[in-house]
Order: C-alpha cells, then sequence, then structure tokens
C-alpha cells in the first residue's frame, strides 16, 4: 500500500536530550494513524518535524514523495495542520481566518469562498463567520482551527491533541468529522491522550515513550499483546460456590466482589460454555453476563510503564 | 522558477493584509505614529527658532518615517508566537523569505502613507516640495529601508514585544539625534560626520532636503544606494536570522 509519511532514523536532540530517537514509521495512504505517549515523550516535537516546523538532527522524512527538509513548500502544500498549541487569529473574524489561510496555501478565491462556506456550515459556525474569534469558545476556535487546516482540501492531515479540553459536543463533531474525511480518502496523523478516541478512530496505533517507538499495530492486535486477561463478570439467581466455578477450564482467579461475580480466564468461550452448563445443570438462572477485554488503556500502560 | 517567486510572493501579500488588519489599522498605533516625531519635532522647534521651517519639515518626515516603519514590525513576530499563531504559519507552504516580504509590506504601506502626513503639514506651513518625484521615491525607498530594520529588530528570540520594544527604542532614539535632523551634517564636527554617514536615516534626510531646499550634503544618488544597500544588507541579515531563530520561539 502507498506510503504517504515515511520516516527513517528520526532524531531531535535538545540540550543532550534525546527528545525523539532514531524513530522510524510508515503511514499509509487513506488511513487514521494514531500517535500515543505519555508527556514529553516526543509526540509534539515529531509533529513539529513531520509538518517542517523544526529541523531534525538526524535522519530523513518524506511526505507524499516529497523530503521536508529538501523541498518543504512542495511537502507542505499537500498537508493541512492543527498544531497542539495553536490558535486562530483573534482579531480577525472567522470568514477572514479561512481567508488568511486560503491565500498562504494558493486557493484560487473562487474555490475558496465555496469551500470557506462549506466548512463554516460543516462545523456549525457559519452563522458566526463575520464574529471576531476573540468571542468564541474553546470549542469554537478548535472547530475553527480544523476547518482552517481543511481549506486547502490536503490529502495529508495531522492533528495534534485536536479534541483535547474540548466539550463534548465538539469532540464528537471533530470525531465525526476526521471518519468522513478518512471515508474521502485523506490520510490522517492524529497526536491524542485519549485512549478511546484512539481505540475508535484509528487504523493503526504507534506508542512513542522516551523518543523511541515502543510498538506500531492496530488496537485490535495491540490488545492482543497485551498479557492482561480477559474477564467474566456475572450474576447469579442465587448463591454459588466459587470453588467450584474455579474449576472452569482456563479460569485463573474467582473473586465474589458483593454484587456480582468476576472471573479472569484466558479462555472465554470454554468459560462462557462452562457457566451456562453450570447454571443449567443446577437449575439457577444468568441474571447478568458481560465480558471485558483487555483495553487500549492497558496496552498502553503496558507499554509506557506505569502504576 | 519565476511562477514560484510571483506564488510565494502572493501568499506575502496575504501575510500583509493580515498584518494591516490585526496590527495597524488600530488608533492608538495611527496616532502614535504620528505624535512622537510630532512631539519631538515640538520640542526642539521651540528651542531652535534660527533653523528654517523647510529644515525642520524634512527632519519631521525623516523621523516620522523612522518611527512609524519600525513601529509595529519589530513586535509582530513576537507578538504572534506569544497568541501561539506562529506555528500554524510556519507550517504553511511559505518560505521565510515570504513571511518576512509579508511583514515588510504591511510596514512599507503604513510608514508611506504616515510620512504623508508630516509633507501635508508642511504643505499647511508654505512648504513646497521642489524635487517631488525624488521626494516620493525617497519616501518609498526608505520606508522599506525603515521597514527591513524593523525585521531586524524582531529577530532576538524573545517572545515578549516589551522586550523586543526596548531594545528597538535603544536603537531609534540614538538615529535620531546622529543623521542630520536637529543639527546639519555640515554643522557637524569631522567624527560626527563619520557617526551620520553609518545611519540611513541621514541619507533620507538629505533626500527631504534636497526636495524641500533643493540643497544636499550627499550627492542625491549617493543618498538612494546608500538607502538601496542598507536595505538589501537589513533584509538579508533579518532573514538569516529569523532562519536560526524562528524555532526557538515555538
Amino acid at each position: 500500500m502507498e506510503s504517504v509519511i515515511e520516516v527513517q532514523g528520526l532524531t531531535k536532540t535538545y540540550d543532550q536530550i534525546r527528545a525523539v530517537d532514531g524513530v522510524d514509521f510508515q503511514v499509509r495512504k487513506g488511513e487514521i494513524f494514531g500517535f500515543l505517549g505519555p508527556n514529553g515523550a516526543g509526540k509534539t516535537t515529531t509533529v513539529r518535524m513531520l509538518t517542517g516546523i523544526i529541523k531534525p538532527q538526524d535522519g530523513s522524512i518524506r511526505i507524499m514523495g516529497h523530503d521536508i527538509q529538501r523541498e518543504p513548500l512542495e511537502a507542505k502544500e499537500h498537508l493541512g495542520v492543527v498544531p497542539e498549541t495553536s490558535n486562530a487569529y483573534v482579531d480577525l473574524s472567522a470568514w477572514q481566518n479561512l481567508m488568511l489561510m486560503a491565500g498562504l496555501y494558493g486557493v484560487p478565491s473562487d474555490v475558496s469562498h465555496e469551500r470557506a462556506q462549506d466548512l463554516l456550515t460543516e462545523f456549525g459556525l457559519y452563522p458566526r463567520r463575520d464574529d471576531k474569534v476573540k468571542g468564541f469558545s474553546k470549542g469554537m476556535k478548535q472547530r475553527l482551527i480544523l476547518a482552517m487546516a481543511l481549506i486547502n482540501d490536503p490529502e495529508l492531515l495531522f492533528l495534534d491533541e485536536p479534541t483535547s479540553g474540548l466539550d463534548v459536543q465538539s469532540s464528537i463533531l471533530i470525531r465525526q468529522m476526521l471518519m468522513q474525511l478518512r471515508g474521502k480518502g485523506k490520510t490522517i496523523f492524529l497526536t491524542t491522550h485519549n485512549l478511546e478516541e484512539a481505540n475508535q478512530l484509528c487504523d493503526r496505533i504507534a506508542i512513542i515513550n522516551h523518543g523511541k517507538i515502543a510498538v506500531i499495530d492496530s488496537p485490535h492486535n495491540l490488545k492482543k499483546m497485551t498479557r492482561k486477561l480477559n474477564t467474566i463478570e456475572v450474576t447469579f439467581s442465587t448463591g454459588v460456590d466459587l470453588a467450584e466455578l474455579s474449576r472452569a477450564p482456563g479460569v485463573l482467579e474467582v473473586k465474589d466482589t458483593g454484587e456480582k461475580i468476576v472471573m479472569n480466564t484466558e479462555n472465554v468461550n470454554q468459560a462462557l460454555s462452562f457457566l451456562t452448563d453450570y447454571a443449567h445443570s443446577r437449575g439457577i438462572q444468568i441474571q447478568s453476563l458481560n465480558t471485558l477485554a483487555p483495553s487500549l488503556e492497558d496496552v498502553f500502560m503496558e507499554f509506557v510503564g506505569g502504576p | 522558477m519565476h511562477s514560484l517567486y510571483l506564488d510565494q510572493f502572493k501568499r506575502s501579500l496575504s501575510i500583509m493584509k493580515k498584518d494591516i488588519l490585526i496590527y495597524y489599522l488600530k488608533g492608538p498605533v495611527i496616532i502614535f505614529g504620528v505624535l512622537i516625531p510630532l512631539f519631538l519635532f515640538l520640542a526642539f522647534l521651540t528651542g531652535s527658532k534660527n533653523l528654517s521651517t523647510d529644515f525642520l519639515i524634512s527632519g519631521l518626515i525623516g523621523m516620522t518615517m523612522l518611527f512609524t516603519a519600525t513601529s509595529v514590525s519589530p513586535v509582530i513576530i513576537p507578538w504572534e508566537s506569544q497568541m501561539k499563531t506562529l506555528e500554524r504559519l510556519m507550517a504553511c507552504p511559505i518560505s521565510i523569505h515570504t513571511l518576512i516580504m509579508g511583514d515588510m509590506l504591511a510596514s512599507v504601506l503604513f510608514g508611506f502613507f504616515i510620512s504623508l502626513v508630516p509633507v501635508l503639514i508642511g504643505l499647511a506651513l508654505d512648504v513646497i516640495p521642489i524635487h517631488t518625484l525624488v521626494l516620493v521615491m525617497g519616501i518609498g525607498l526608505a520606508s522599506l529601508c525603515f521597514s527591513s530594520l524593523g525585521l531586524l529588530l524582531a529577530t532576538p528570540p524573545t517572545n515578549a514585544p516589551s522586550n523586543v520594544m526596548m531594545i528597538s527604542s535603544l536603537i531609534k532614539f540614538p538615529l535620531v539625534f546622529i543623521s542630520g535632523i536637529f543639527i546639519p551634517l555640515e554643522s557637524m564636527p569631522f567624527w560626527g560626520k563619520i557617526i551620520a554617514s553609518l545611519s540611513p536615516l541621514t541619507y533620507f534626510t538629505d533626500i527631504t532636503r534636497y526636495s524641500l531646499q533643493n540643497v544636499s550634503y550627499y550627492p542625491i544618488w549617493l543618498d538612494f544606494l546608500a538607502i538601496i544597500l542598507f536595505t538589501l544588507m537589513f533584509f538579508v541579515l533579518a532573514v538569516k536570522i529569523h532562519k536560526k531563530t524562528l524555532a526557538m520561539r515555538i
């Protein structure tokens, strides 16, 4: 599959500290690529190098086939960027901000007017298009910043923490927009702290820690990598003997939490068969049954360490 | 290649428009640009009654140009950095030349038009330009020169506009006193003339004196050449230093 981002041996040092240390990865056309890591792991530094804002000490970056160091203008032409600490111009109106970006990307005025109108409508900002941004809420500003990043109809979109600190409505709107963009074949490089967001949106996820890539894979495969077991939560119509339940195949631990019985198992299917047979043979009813797979949070904690 | 330069120039016009809307079209900025030189002029006028009005008007045009063309340009980049808009600009497909050029063009327009105010004051005081074309060309060229100087003053990698303003004032005010605005060059001692020759304002003031009084200390072609060289030097230095310091602001 065609790669739109190719990174090799990317390294950036600040005051003898390696913020990014020999990072290699590729992002395929049309995917949402999640970039996760704890604070200070090197996420924003990597994004800034990928978008040509800062120069790496070593390594190469190719964006849509263009070396970002040697052909920065050609590479940046294809990008839309929402930097982590970005702001719109608060003394300009939403419309003026979009027109400024259109001018900087060389979008012809007839095209930019049409796109600006569509984007403002999609992001629910059209009625406020002539208002100065200083009066906008954080969610409205972030929606405008995303609209500004889309004014050149980019093939590749970089988003650094796009929903951080936003209200639920704005976060959902932005996530829906990202899904729509993927549907249109756009490639999205998404940095986020929100593991649920990464789980929902991303085709593949890279976890970076101490400036190095710890792992890259799909959320599904990442969850399979974790050592954490599957969990079954069950409640019965009457009390049961925990010792009997612990004899279920593959079950390593059984606990009674008072409300429900929690079983950790290596094999969910076998444990579920055992539970239904057990209930049937004793004439008791299963009132509720939940199976919990390891979460992306478990995977994340396993790769970056933590409590 | 030609179309790339043209395309980048068009993009610099977008930056110019943004700067004008955000930074220049503010009442206080315009009033400040006119009032500071006017107060300096009035202060000197009351203490120097022997100097002719046309000499003082030529100095007022020089001061106005210096103060207006360097009033906002030094603080735009630190301000953008502080307001978190610089990173977005740096991610756009524009070169540093384009960014600097856009900031410079806004400053040029502001410097050019505000400098016409003292010309109008001169007309009101019956100081009629003798060489109008030379005056207009001089104002145009000087606005480029001092705008470039303003962008050079913006290069220290600080994100606090107040720091840049302080450095800027430390350079601008001495320039006023060494550039033949209040003391004619021919009345200066030899060492004074040497120091004056290092200031671009000296050559612009010489052009305005030629335009209004038909006298100049240097040949007029030398004044233009000096301003062109200063402009090139300031612009090239500003671009080179900004290339190094811009990423430090993020």
